[in-house]
């Protein structure tokens, strides 16, 4: 493990945890100007979760502790991923070969509490939830490991941090279907993981059409804002995925930062406009998106195998 | 069937009690069951209790007197039939006539009597019955009655669920109770129980008309005001022989597709909504506001409570009115037509639409379906068409008909019945009759009964109307058009989607309190 840090690492990751729920005011305001309305404040969520942290939460009596521990887990997993995702051409807070492997489980463990939560309460809505999640993340992992696979034989680098300084713009001259697959295959994941449209509406009401919504509508108060506040970050490291390829950011440390910042919040936007423009895929069409998804990354892997 | 043939009276008629032929219950269960057969559609079904009943013979051992009111589409007519019931049993006509199954059990419900051979024989909406002491499930107390407590239908096997959804909601919307049995995420058989918002309106309305009697059909369901008030007057008009002026059928008319217009465009909104699909959800949220504005432009009210009135409407236009309404309703339509546009031409919302929640044409016949719900399955069914009264004897919509029976031929319903709305209004406004806006109108006549259709915008609205000696009412029945729909529901989820419910239960946007009267 290497364990010299960098200042602009630690900046990156101050920025993740401090300007991640930004990106969901983003999208927001995106969407509302689409929808012709004025939409909701761009603080809106940093004013929920200040909110939230200030009541106190409502259990279930069939809950147990793993209902509690879920969200505390939840926020320090995506924590932790954000941690090791590079950004704006730094390396990550903590890199090791391999880290790959855990950025994609942090999420992986992330989920796995979700759904014990969910099923924990006996609800179910909340076990259907629970079943759509799972069945659609286990289709969402494969693409993912298959656009890092792809990374990794370019680069010819097993950590993230790696992979990321291995991505230059000599790459986007030399093999850019390579980028452009592997960046399709990424904003699919993006879109199934952070549930936004096509595949779940986080603005929906309707219990029977969720999907994460569904798992956490028992919980309340700051547990409910660790959800929140998780999720957020969780957008932010699988979004800094996406920029680190659009922007390389070897233009020095707080151009590649700044110009880092400035893409996760076009990207936001991206995603804003992806959910104002399409509707809400059927159920089972999800699956058929998510392995074309994985395709995409398929083709990119074999360029590189070429 | 010839009894059939030598009654028959047209919607909005008077017509004396002692005048509606009677038959013994074999020969009334044969006729009702035959006429259905043969394309009749069973609009009403009804008891009276015999201490209600005046001015026709009745025999003392008489337990309930049944009304059946039929209409036929094609030939315009409605015929009424009665028959008396000498015990709390009877065999019921359900098994061989469908479209008479919510109402055998409102029966049941509301008079204790037992139609025996009933295939699913459950309270409607939980409530004691109207005679006391005989109730046709045994029960003795109002506490041993929770709505919602009564058997479900229930599937077993493996990987075979349940999923129980309300009476309360997420969203702000009425309460009811929907039982689903699904295998994995397909819906085998989806069950619903409704009451939860009974309020007793028919009882309350006996002994009237009286002051308070128009306020309970303006709020019998609050999106609806117009349609149910417009039955309510057009039945007292037709028992109290009022002439109503040509102005007021006009503006009633305006009124009516007004309201159609609110409903239709806030509906396609909504339907937007549950796909995910934000602009057009939150342009018709909008637009429906504009429509309910010029409402409340001709009443003050923005669901047009307290316009009709028996004998006319309370309110009349002058031209700078009409001119402001025109205007709007140019404005507003193009709007419409914009935010409906972006719907159609988007292929991810029409590969949500598209057969999803699909009710066969022949399920749709044998429930009577009536309103938007069965014109999308290709029935050609519209009250406006069939059975006009008002303004429709003289301006004609056409029918809009959709053939695919899913959710995408309900909203192609509701987009073609907005622009011939639109239409309609328009032509009133340009030619609005002049003179008085309402005439006076006296006391109902005695021992007579009147049936009124109005199609609304869910779709058929039936009131019958029936006096006692002194030109009150002994009975007053009301068929809200979601009391057949509901089942229309229940059919559309089978073998669907359960994430599609919320979609195709707003395609059918039935109203609760309607229902639950």
């Amino acid at each position: 493990m290497n364990t010299t840090i960098s200042m602009q690492s630690l900046i990156n990751f101050f920025l993740a945890v401090v300007f991640a729920p930004l990106l969901i005011g983003l999208i927001n305001r995106t969407k509302a100007w689409f929808a012709g309305r004025r939409g909701q404040p761009l603080f809106q969520l940093y004013y929920d979760l200040a909110k939230l942290a200030r009541k106190g939460a409502v259990y279930s009596r069939t809950t147990g502790w793993l209902f509690r521990a879920g969200p505390a887990v939840g926020l320090a997993a995506a924590i932790v991923a954000a941690a090791l995702v590079p950004f704006g051409g730094a390396p990550g807070l903590i890199r090791f070969d391999g880290d790959l492997v855990l950025f994609a489980y942090c999420f992986g463990l992330m989920r796995f509490l979700t759904v014990l939560g969910a099923l924990d309460t006996g609800s179910s809505f909340e076990g259907m939830g629970a079943s759509r999640e799972v069945t659609f993340s286990a289709l969402a992992e494969p693409a993912m490991f298959l656009a890092l696979a792809a990374l990794v034989r370019r680069t010819e680098s097993l950590s993230l941090s790696g992979i990321y300084a291995g991505i230059d713009v000599e790459v986007w001259r030399t093999s850019p279907a390579l980028l452009l697959l592997v960046i399709g295959t990424l904003v699919v994941v993006l879109l199934a993981e952070n549930s936004r449209i096509p595949v779940d509406d986080p603005n929906t009401h309707l219990e029977l059409t969720m999907i994460h919504e569904v798992m956490v509508l028992d919980h309340g108060g700051p547990d409910f804002g660790f959800i929140l506040y998780g999720g957020a970050v969780k957008l932010w490291a699988m979004s800094a995925l996406i920029s680190g390829l659009i922007v390389p950011g070897h233009f020095g440390p707080w151009c590649g930062t700044l110009s880092g910042v400035l893409c996760m919040f076009v990207l936001a936007m991206v995603v804003g406009i992806i959910e104002s423009v399409m509707a809400r895929l059927r159920l089972l069409r999800v699956p058929q998106l998510l392995v074309g998804g994985a395709a995409l990354s398929a083709v990119a892997l074999m360029i590189t195998l070429s | 069937m010839s009894l059939l043939d030598d009654f028959h009276v047209k919607n909005g008629q008077k017509t004396g009690l002692s005048g509606i032929p009677t038959v013994r219950f074999d020969e009334f269960s044969r006729v009702v069951t035959e006429s259905v057969r043969a394309g009749h559609r069973l609009v009403a079904l009804f008891g009276m209790p015999r201490s209600a009943v005046s001015g026709i013979d009745s025999e003392p051992a008489e337990v309930l007197r049944l009304f059946a009111v039929l209409a036929h589409e094609a030939v315009g007519a409605l015929h009424i039939l009665g028959t008396g019931l000498f015990q709390a049993t009877y065999p019921a006509i359900t098994p061989a006539c469908t479209q008479a199954h919510m109402f055998e059990r409102e029966i049941a419900e509301q008079w204790g009597v037992v139609p025996e051979g009933h295939p699913w024989l459950k309270p409607v909406r939980f409530h004691m019955s109207h005679v006391p002491g005989r109730d046709a499930w045994g029960r003795t107390s109002r506490a041993e009655i929770a709505p919602g407590g009564c058997d479900f239908f229930r599937v077993e096997g493996e990987e075979v669920h349940e999923v129980a959804v309300g009476p309360v909601h997420a969203g702000i919307i009425e309460p009811g109770h929907f039982r689903f049995q699904c295998h994995g995420e397909q819906v085998l058989h989806l069950e619903i129980a409704l009451g939860y918002q009974h309020r007793g309106v028919e009882p309350a309305l006996v002994g009237g008309p009286d002051k308070r009697t128009i306020h309970y059909f303006q709020t019998l369901a609050g999106d609806t005001t117009v349609g149910h008030t417009l039955a309510y007057c057009e039945a007292v008009e037709a028992l109290a022989d009022c002439r109503v002026p040509a102005r007021a059928h006009a503006l009633r008319g305006i009124a009516l597709e007004l309201e159609r217009l609110a409903n239709h465009t806030g509906d396609l909104g909504a339907l937007a909504g549950d796909v995910g699909y934000l602009p057009t959800a939150s342009y018709c949220g909008r637009l429906r506001g504009d429509f309910l504005n010029m409402t409340a432009l001709l009443c003050g009210s923005r669901f047009g409570r307290g316009l009709l009135q028996p004998g006319g409407v309370a309110f009349d236009v002058d031209d700078a009115l009409v001119a402001e309404l025109r205007r709007r309703l140019d404005l507003t339509l193009r709007d419409v037509e914009q935010a409906t546009d972006l719907l159609w031409n988007t292929s991810s919302v029409r590969a949500r639409f598209e057969n999803t929640g699909h009710v066969p044409p022949e399920i749709a016949e044998a429930l009577g379906l009536v309103g938007v719900a069965a014109r999308a399955c290709g029935l050609n069914r519209d009250v406006r068409h069939d059975f006009p009264s008002g303004i429709y004897r003289f301006a004609h919509i056409p029918v809009s008909t959709a053939e695919t029976g899913d959710v995408f031929a309900r909203s192609l319903v509701r987009w073609l019945e907005i622009q011939r709305s639109a239409t309609f209004i328009r032509e009133q406004l340009a030619s609005l009759p002049s003179g008085p806006v309402s005439a006076r109108c006296g006391g109902l006549a005695p021992n007579s009964v009147a049936v009124t259709l109005v199609e609304g915008w869910r779709g058929e609205i039936c009131h019958v109307a029936i006096t006692d000696g002194t030109g009150r009412f002994a009975r007053y029945k009301i068929v809200d058009p979601s009391f057949h729909n509901w089942t229309g529901l229940a059919m559309a989820m089978r073998n669907q989607q359960i994430s599609d419910f919320p979609l195709c239960n707003k395609s059918f946007n039935l109203s609760y309190c309607g229902f639950d009267l």
